[in-house]
């Protein structure tokens, strides 16, 4: 390739990573700023003194630290359920020849369809009118405890384990159990480590349902306290920056070291369907 | 030896529980029970009880005019975020695939904003889209663009929201377009390379054509997503959907139906009408699919 269409090549990614990058950037370096620097004209691209104590203010006025912790333990409890339930079922879906096994499979493919807002109508009752768990922890994980669509992930991987292990298991003696988590689940870690990846980030960033069902300050997740902080924060952009570098920076840290496994697990997603 | 026995359905039914139970709580059972919901006047959720059994929630959410903007709303911003940031997203595939060093790197930094809380870096939009302090409007002023109001006027809301679309939606499209693209046997392209193709038409008769079945299939969740915006809402505007409703969509009309004025069968009828909206143009989108796509 000539050495012109190499540069401007360099070039028009390098524009594109800047506007796809800005955001991140400005709202890290917003955060250490102080407030005069933030609205200051002309633009300051970077704080003189770098202001650490925005991040305290921030605390001061939400108990961030609380969400932060609530959020770990949400999005941790959850995704370990969801684990061990895809596992089970999608065992079940590719290896037991049960009756039914192909219809049933058909009918949960079909419920991926339903807007989830159609579902979070009648969840919202069933949680907290019915089970009352308003307000716990518990309302926040069951729902997504199970899904349909990392079932189906994961039997994808599991189908592709070769089946005569399976047989030449059984010809052995070895029961279904021991086979999952002595050959299944092993051949399967990089599949499992992309959905446990998938439903932590999914649980991270949830927002609607948590809105929902928590009422108490103290019980809420980090994208609801920040919304409720945003409101109070006004133009306290300073703040505000250092509020959502909290929410973001772990999901950062997350991509920076797994981003194979995630990147692998779109890939297959998108292109399989 | 390997027929279906009851022994084993049994196993398997115990290795299912899990999900099963999980999945009919939380997906089978509320699908059936919103659906029903929506067809009554009044609602009692603590009772499950109704009264007015009938269509006149679907009337009343069809004549309602906020549900009316929303749907322009949510049309306009799905016809102008998907076409758009598909080709961005198959232009940076494409460049991306080129065998230059660095490449991996601009994968990584492209592929970020996926992974993000669309509220919290929706802080950070509001910031830039700032009409007094936002960068936005600094670095338009040197272009000599008088300050814009990006989100208090009514006429630059809905725009913002798709600038913000366009940059939520495009870290998955390339990833999976690029993953695509390195999927096309290598022949093709050195057959072309042989026989001096440009770069053009190797990308209109090569890339693009074997690559239409995905293009597609990306098309139809896009749309589907784009359909569904929300969240993007609330990142941008917070506790309202921009100045004068202007960037509310559906799904935010559902919602601010059933939490802000605590009225579930009225959410319970347009989040029906939505999936309908869906349904159909899923469908159109297949039998087009079906016809257009060459392999």
């Amino acid at each position: 390739m000539k050495t012109v269409s190499k540069i401007i090549i360099y070039i028009l990614l390098a524009a594109g990573a800047i506007v796809m990058l800005f955001p991140f950037f400005w709202m890290i370096t917003g955060s250490l700023k102080t407030y005069s620097e933030i609205t200051a004209s002309p633009i300051v691209w970077w704080p003189k003194v770098v202001q650490w104590n925005n991040y305290a203010t921030a605390l001061d006025y939400a108990p961030f630290d609380k969400y932060f912790v609530n959020t770990v333990l949400v999005s941790t409890i959850s995704t370990l359920c969801v684990l061990v339930t895809s596992i089970f079922a999608a065992f079940a879906f590719s290896r037991l020849k049960f009756k039914g096994r192909d219809l049933i499979f058909s009918i949960l493919l079909a419920t991926l369809m339903i807007p989830s807002q159609i579902l979070i109508i009648t969840n919202y009752v069933t949680v907290a009118v019915r089970m009352h768990l308003m307000d716990t922890m518990l309302a926040l994980i069951i729902p997504y405890t199970a899904s349909i669509f990392y079932i189906y992930l994961l039997r994808e991987f599991f189908n592709q384990i070769p089946e005569q292990l399976y047989l030449a298991a059984k010809v052995d003696g070895t029961s279904d159990w021991r086979y999952l988590w002595k050959i299944m689940v092993p051949n399967s870690k990089n599949a499992l480590i992309t959905i446990g990846l998938f439903s932590f980030i999914a649980s991270w960033n949830s927002y609607i349902w948590p809105l929902l069902v928590t009422n108490t300050d103290t019980k809420r997740v980090l994208s609801i306290g920040l919304k409720y902080f945003s409101g109070e924060a006004g133009t306290d952009y300073h703040l505000l920056m250092a509020a959502g570098t909290i929410v973001i920076m772990p999901l950062l840290i997350i991509y920076l070291f797994l981003r194979r496994y995630i990147m692998e697990g779109v890939t297959r997603a998108g292109i399989k369907g | 030896m390997f027929e279906p026995k009851w022994k084993t359905t049994l196993k398997a039914l115990l290795y299912l529980s899990p999900a099963l139970i999980i999945i009919a709580t939380f997906v089978i059972y509320p699908m059936f029970r919103s659906v029903w919901i929506s067809f009554f006047k009044d609602y009692n959720i603590f009772k499950h009880t109704g009264t007015g059994f009938g269509l006149d929630n679907y009337k009343e959410v069809l004549t309602d005019g906020r549900f009316i903007l929303a749907l322009k709303n949510t049309s306009i911003y799905t016809i102008v975020v998907v076409p758009i940031s598909m080709a961005l997203a198959l232009v940076t595939a494409v460049l991306l695939n080129n065998k230059m060093k660095g490449m991996k790197f601009f994968e990584t930094l492209y592929f970020l904003p996926y992974i993000t809380n669309l509220i919290a870096i929706g802080l950070a939009f509001q910031f830039i889209f700032n009409s007094t302090y936002g960068v936005l409007n600094k670095v338009l002023g040197v272009f000599g663009i008088d300050t814009i109001m990006w989100l208090n006027d009514p006429k630059y809301s809905l725009p913002a929201l798709i600038i913000f679309g366009i940059w939520s939606g495009l870290a998955f499209k390339i990833v999976v377009f690029l993953a695509g693209i390195q999927g096309i046997n290598k022949q093709y392209y050195q057959a072309a390379r042989i026989d001096g193709t440009s770069r053009w038409r190797t990308f209109t008769k090569i890339t693009m054509p074997l690559l239409s079945p995905m293009i597609f299939y990306i098309g139809i969740i896009s749309f589907i997503g784009a359909l569904k915006t929300y969240v993007q809402v609330v990142g941008l505007y917070g506790n309202n959907p921009g100045p004068a409703d202007t960037a509310m969509t559906i799904v935010y009309y559902v919602y601010d139906k059933f939490y802000g004025a605590n009225e579930p069968p009225i959410a319970a009828a347009a989040s029906v009408i939505l999936f309908l909206i869906i349904l159909i143009f899923t469908f159109i989108q297949l039998k087009i699919s079906k016809k257009r796509v060459q392999y």
